[in-house]
């Protein structure tokens, strides 16, 4: 039983921290709180969804259109609203409210084209088979999102870390200006950020829905806040934060709907949330990456 | 007279949402006026509602006491929730406001008490409209003469440069305290009026998305004067009734608005500086 509970864990706060990274990427990089974040996720998910069931596609064609065209909504969201506000140097609560009017637009904008009704791959389209060790039954559909979650931040880990393009977006995050100077093409990091992140909150949402089975145009909502939990866990900005806070979540929301009570399960997440902004607001392994106009 | 039972009759559930909407408006300028993004401000209402219709339902208490009780708890609250909460900055302050509405969200959602996802139904429908348009007039007049009190220069300080107006000697947190408290008051108040109108209430009237609608309102408005959320709040209120013909695109529009008020009009429809800047443009033609 508890390994059972082990491995939806891992799945669930896998797909958690790969939100979440986009999500903090976004932070860290633009200074931005990206609210837009979760109906991007939303998107994702139908966009995957529908490639699959209309063009009879694969299931990773559907992951990567996924990624594409969440992608390509991040980077309109840049170009058009985050951008002008940089240039006007507005204060930083004036993106959060921008992408509060993003998501009302793309939520309402789903709800009428593809109705309220719960959309769903087809049955058939999905990996079947499982397998089992000891008591433990595993999905191959559990173990293929918690190999593509893990993979796709290794990626990112690497790139962020190993390669020329993470040690100028590392730069961006400390500081733009400085960046700039340093020949860096601050502009064109911010749309690449912006895309990157997108896409990684369209695949993580392709991948809920694999999981659940389950698409509706509000579901990007509740992801939208347990993003925020994670990266207020995990420290904004916090690339490793986002990581271990993702699973961490998904690990405390598994076992208080196991072994607590199956409401309270979100209630959980959010106490946790509200403790750690009290206790410690810089995250429980993050240090304060807060920057002062 | 004749007519004007008519169009009672027709708009006076508009014309109460407006007001309603009104006083949300003004209790999130309060906060905005000091500087503060706080989203708890449905969660507040949403106390109240709930504390005014549980007191009328099962004690029977009068209504004026009623309201009082429905001001009053999610004063507390924040009183409460407030001292560590506004240490913190910015996009801090603004993420555990947004955590404390969706926790006491999911709290009203698994109570006995509060009838949980049903909702409490049954409520005496004792709000009448000169209730609202009394209680408007008076917080309209109340939060005028703070604007030009020691307080509101305090909160005008503090938005502007909250270093600079410690630096002038003004206790920035306590006065932060201050707005974010009677915030919540006036959004109570507005929760236990509203609720002894539309007769049942449920969770899922208090959430974020009510948050995002009430600062929708007064971002639109502008918050340079009390004008603009009352503003704001009106045009919100009616607009949807005016684009009945966009179906379920029609929740886009609030999306759009703030969308184009943030990117082309950052100081909201109604700024008094450019208001006044304009009369005196053409006083001089």
């Amino acid at each position: 039983m508890l390994e059972q509970q082990l491995v939806n864990a891992l799945t669930l706060g896998s797909v958690y921290a790969l939100f979440a990274l986009g999500f903090t990427l976004v932070f860290g990089v633009l200074a931005v709180i990206n609210l837009s974040h979760g109906a991007v996720f939303m998107v994702g998910s139908y966009a995957a969804a529908l490639v699959v069931t209309h063009f009879e596609a694969p299931l990773w064609v559907g992951l990567l259109a996924a990624m594409v065209i969440s992608g390509l909504i991040g980077l309109a969201i840049d170009v058009v609203i985050l951008k002008r506000l940089r240039a006007r140097k507005a204060p930083h609560l004036i993106p959060m409210i921008a992408t509060i009017g993003v998501t009302i637009v793309i939520t309402s904008a789903a709800q009428g084209l593809f109705g309220v009704e719960v959309q769903r791959f087809p049955e058939e389209m999905l990996p079947a088979g499982d397998f089992t060790v000891g008591d433990v039954h595993v999905r191959a559909l559990e173990l293929g999102i918690i190999a593509v979650s893990f993979l796709l931040m290794a990626v990112l880990f690497f790139a962020l870390r190993r390669t020329q393009l993470g040690r100028a977006l590392r730069a961006i995050a400390e500081s733009p200006k400085a960046a700039s100077l340093l020949g860096i093409n601050v502009e064109g990091l911010f749309h690449l950020t912006s895309f990157t992140a997108a896409a990684l909150g369209g695949v993580a949402g392709a991948l809920i829905s694999l999981n659940f089975n389950a698409i509706t145009p509000f579901m990007g909502q509740p992801m939208l806040h347990k993003g925020i939990a994670v990266i207020i866990l995990g420290g904004m900005g916090d690339i490793r934060g986002a990581l271990i806070g993702g699973l961490f979540l998904g690990f405390a929301e598994v076992m208080s709907k196991a072994y607590i009570s199956s409401q309270m399960g979100d209630a959980v997440a959010f106490g946790l949330l509200f403790l750690v902004l009290l206790i410690r607001p810089s995250g429980l392994f993050g240090r304060v990456l807060e920057r002062k106009a | 007279m004749e007519g004007f039972s008519d169009f009672w009759s027709t708009y006076s559930t508009l014309i109460f949402t407006v007001g309603i909407h009104a006083l949300l408006a003004l209790s999130i300028w309060l906060t905005l006026a000091c500087g503060l993004l706080s989203l708890a401000n449905a969660a507040f209402m949403g106390i109240g509602a709930y504390t005014a219709a549980l007191l009328t339902v099962n004690l029977g208490w009068p209504f004026p006491v009623v309201l009082a009780a429905g001001a009053l708890a999610p004063v507390l609250v924040a009183l409460t929730i407030g001292v560590p909460t506004l240490r913190l900055s910015g996009v801090y302050l603004a993420m555990a406001t947004l955590a404390f509405g969706e926790v006491s969200r999911v709290i009203i959602l698994n109570l006995d008490v509060t009838g949980g996802p049903e909702g409490l139904n049954g409520i005496p429908l004792v709000t009448e409209g000169w209730h609202i348009v009394l209680v408007l007039a008076v917080v309209g007049y109340g939060l005028a003469r703070l604007r030009r009190s020691r307080v509101g220069r305090a909160f005008e300080a503090i938005k502007e440069d909250e270093v600079a107006a410690r630096l002038m000697g003004i206790n920035v947190d306590r006065h932060k305290l201050f707005a974010f408290t009677l915030g919540a008051g006036l959004a109570g108040l507005a929760g236990a009026l509203n609720a002894h109108y539309t007769f049942f209430i449920s969770p899922r009237e208090y959430g974020f998305e009510n948050a995002v609608d009430i600062l929708t309102m007064t971002v639109l408005g502008g918050i340079s004067s009390l004008i603009g959320p009352v503003l704001g709040a009106t045009i919100l209120t009616l607009l949807p009734e005016l684009l009945r013909f966009l179906h379920d695109y029609r929740l886009a529009v609030n999306g759009v608005i703030l969308i184009l008020v943030v990117l082309f009009l950052p100081t909201g429809l109604w700024d008094s500086r450019r208001i006044r800047a304009w009369f005196a443009g053409r006083s001089q033609k």
